[in-house]
């Protein structure tokens, strides 16, 4: 693939151990991903949305290789990163960072936030001390906290500033990718703001990538360039920002969006069209579309093979899994 | 929907006031609230994150923490003022007329009882029935709730259950007993959007049924758009506007409503209408000391910030041209024209 992608993920599955053996006594595992290919050209954000338990972490983890790939291929920035090895591993891990949910507990308490923001630099090895202090400064500034702040502890922050910390520790490798889970989920709406309007300055600046995960679709449609409709391990729908908001053509899609209350006073969400079934058990081989059960448009068929993801006729790349849009897209 | 009532509301705070104290002093947690609630009728409670919203919850249901006490005003349930009221007439009072429903429900439910003896026992504690009926009775609240197969998952016991199936068990719990308020405290923060929007249902279809008013008390602007007529919003312990929700959602007069609505990524299908950045609104809400002075609390964040907005509290005022909509500002945006 081209040069421009930053990163480059094809047929990832993730699965973990589970307790039991099924009934030919092989290790009970749950399929978390399920053979999921997806691509973010540099400087650009995917946005993956979906529930709880969709498999959005899973997936993010996988591609940092902080959980293990069962199957796939990640290119980082043209290189094999699925491939490598420890050592060579250790040192291209500075090339991916990730900005965590919660500002509470994903910074080390007994550091100062300084040296919070140099343990990647230091890891990475080569810089200097000096060196260091000044990546330092010039990140502080960057996310907006003053050069006195360097010495305070997690504790003496706000939740919005921690998340800075995060920002700051983030971009201190200057990483091909960042993933970012969640961040502003922990947040108060006004924080919110300022964290997205800060992480879309910085990647202006500094042609950053993002890996934007989210269960919003508010936030997901305001920073994402594309957008991926995840569902127990596997994208529903694939789309550009454009044609996906335009247009959402998977039911789950649908029904995500339909679900969010807008201010639009009397307007109500439903969600209530959504079937109210069983979600499908993740530790037995799925044998259809995994969201039939839940689906109001399910027919005959749905639950017999399970669809594949397609691009859309008449549209470059707008890709869903569905054997039913067709058809009510039509009438 | 102009209120042609004459009798006294269902709910009605006049200039409630609630101080805490600590060791570092007497601070005002709740400064001068006032609001009526009608019977049936839907108010939502909106503001960051420490700003009083909880606590005007629990001081209407008597359950302020050790530190807190009322300081002034009153809390007129159907007459009664449920500030003077005796510690057993507030026990009471809570799951008959009012209950309350809170953010997570797993540690609200016990996890060594099934949801089934739950209701029961609330069941039998108010309303003093026999056990084979008050079975009976909480089967059908789970039906109302659509717990799907409710009669197979009333001996089931809340670990069982999925986090939305949880929060429709708390809210059967919470209508037992039929109440006539019904408080809601971030109900759906920790669930999936699509679950949200059918407990929102849900409890919108139940309230009408039983003519129950509800208390929703959230952060989420949509929310309160989707919930309810009305909508109180909270700064600092304070009430910095209300009125009805079209009102204050169309034309927001204080400039921290209007901050609130926009800081917000709202969904739309226009995409290329989306601007770069966020409107903020600057800084954090100020740390508890300061509540409760004689100034404007939300000045030093304040887009419309002039000589003056230091020197006092600004009063409620009523909006011209709307009715029943006030705001607590010294330089608000006018209710015409208002937009953009
Ligand atoms: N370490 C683990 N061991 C076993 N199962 C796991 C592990 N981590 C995740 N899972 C399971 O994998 C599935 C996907 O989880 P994941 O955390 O990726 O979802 P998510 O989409 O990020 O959800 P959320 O929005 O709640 O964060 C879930 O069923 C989860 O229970
Ligand atoms: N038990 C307590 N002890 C001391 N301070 C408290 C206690 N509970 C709440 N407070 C303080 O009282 C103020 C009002 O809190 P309250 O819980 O009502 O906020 P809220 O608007 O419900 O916020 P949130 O959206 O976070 O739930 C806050 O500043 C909070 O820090
Ligand atoms: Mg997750
Ligand atoms: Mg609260």
């Amino acid at each position: 693939m081209s040069a421009q992608l930053a990163l480059d993920v094809r047929n990832l599955s993730v699965s973990f151990p589970m307790r039991g053996r099924d009934a030919d006594g092989r290790r009970r595992r749950l399929l978390a991903v399920d053979d999921v290919s997806f691509s973010v050209a540099r400087g650009k954000t995917l946005g993956i949305v979906g529930e709880s338990g969709s498999g959005k972490t899973t997936a993010a983890m996988a591609v940092a290789r902080l959980v293990p790939k069962m199957a796939g291929s990640i290119i980082i920035d043209g290189t094999d990163f699925g491939a490598l090895d420890t050592e060579a591993l250790r040192r291209a891990r500075q090339r991916v960072q990730i900005i965590f949910q919660d500002p509470y507990s994903s910074l080390n308490p007994r550091l100062r936030a300084a040296d919070i923001v140099r343990e990647p630099l230091i890891y990475a090895g080569a810089t200097s001390r000096t060196e260091q202090d000044r990546i330092i400064d010039e990140l502080f500034e960057a996310v907006g906290l003053r050069p006195e702040q360097k010495a305070l502890f997690p504790h003496q922050f706000s939740g919005g500033q921690r998340q800075r910390i995060g920002i700051a520790r983030a971009l201190s490798t200057r990483p091909s990718l960042i993933i970012c889970d969640e961040p502003v989920s922990a947040l108060d709406v006004a924080v919110q703001a300022q964290i997205l309007n800060l992480l879309k300055s910085l990647q202006a600046q500094f042609g950053l990538t993002y890996l934007f995960i989210s269960h919003d679709l508010g936030v997901v449609q305001h920073m994402c360039d594309d957008i991926a409709v995840m569902y127990m391990g596997q994208f529903m729908e694939y789309a550009n920002r454009e044609s996906f908001f335009a247009a959402p053509r998977h039911p789950y899609s649908e029904a995500l969006l339909d679900a969010v209350p807008t201010i639009e006073v009397g307007a109500q969400a439903t969600g209530g069209k959504l079937v109210d079934g069983a979600i499908p058990d993740l530790t037995k081989p799925q044998t259809g579309c995994r969201f039939a059960s839940r689906c109001p448009h399910v027919a005959a068929g749905c639950e017999d093979s399970v669809p594949l993801l397609d691009v859309w006729p008449g549209t470059s790349d707008h890709q869903l899994a569905c054997y039913r849009a067709a058809e009510f897209a039509a009438s | 929907m102009a209120k042609t009532r004459t009798d006294a509301p269902l709910l009605d705070v006049r200039n409630l006031s609630v101080q805490f104290t600590t060791r570092a002093g007497t601070v005002t947690v709740l400064d001068d609230i006032s609001f009526t609630l009608e019977r049936g009728e839907r108010i939502s409670f909106v503001g960051e994150s420490g700003c009083g919203k909880s606590m005007t919850a629990l001081a209407l249901m008597g359950l302020l923490p050790a530190m807190g006490r009322v300081s002034g005003g009153q809390i007129l349930f159907k007459g009664e003022d449920l500030t003077q009221a005796s510690a057993a007439r507030l026990r009471r009072l809570r799951g008959n007329e009012v209950s309350m429903i809170f953010q997570e429900p797993m540690t609200s439910l016990n996890p060594v009882f099934t949801i089934g003896q739950q209701i029961v026992e609330v069941l039998r504690l108010h309303r003093g029935i026999d056990n084979a009926s008050a079975r009976r009775r909480a089967l059908e609240l789970l039906e109302a709730v659509r717990i799907p197969n409710a009669s197979a998952r009333i001996d089931d016991y809340p670990h069982q259950l999925s986090g939305g199936q949880r929060q429709r068990v708390m809210i059967a719990i919470a209508l037992a007993c039929e109440p006539e308020i019904l408080i809601a405290d971030e109900p759906t923060t920790a669930l999936d959007v699509t679950v949200q929007a059918e407990i929102f249902a849900l409890l919108r279809d139940l309230g009408t049924k039983l003519d129950t008013a509800i208390i929703l008390i959230t952060h989420d602007m949509g929310a309160v758009a989707q919930m309810s007529e009305r909508m109180l919003v909270m700064y600092a312990g304070r009430r910095v506007e209300e009125g009805r929700v079209a009102d204050v959602v169309g034309a927001p007069a204080h400039p921290y409503t209007r901050g609130l609505i926009a800081c917000v990524p709202h969904i739309t299908s226009n995409v290329a209408a989306i601007t770069e950045q966020l409107p903020e609104i600057d800084g954090i809400v100020p740390p508890i000391t300061r509540f409760g002075r004689d100034e404007c609390l939300f000045a030093p964040r304040c887009i419309r910030v002039a000589d003056g907005c230091l020197a006092a509290k600004p009063q409620q005022v009523e909006m011209a041209g709307h009715d029943a909509h006030s705001v607590a500002c010294w330089h608000p945006f006018a209710s015409e024209g208002a937009k953009g």
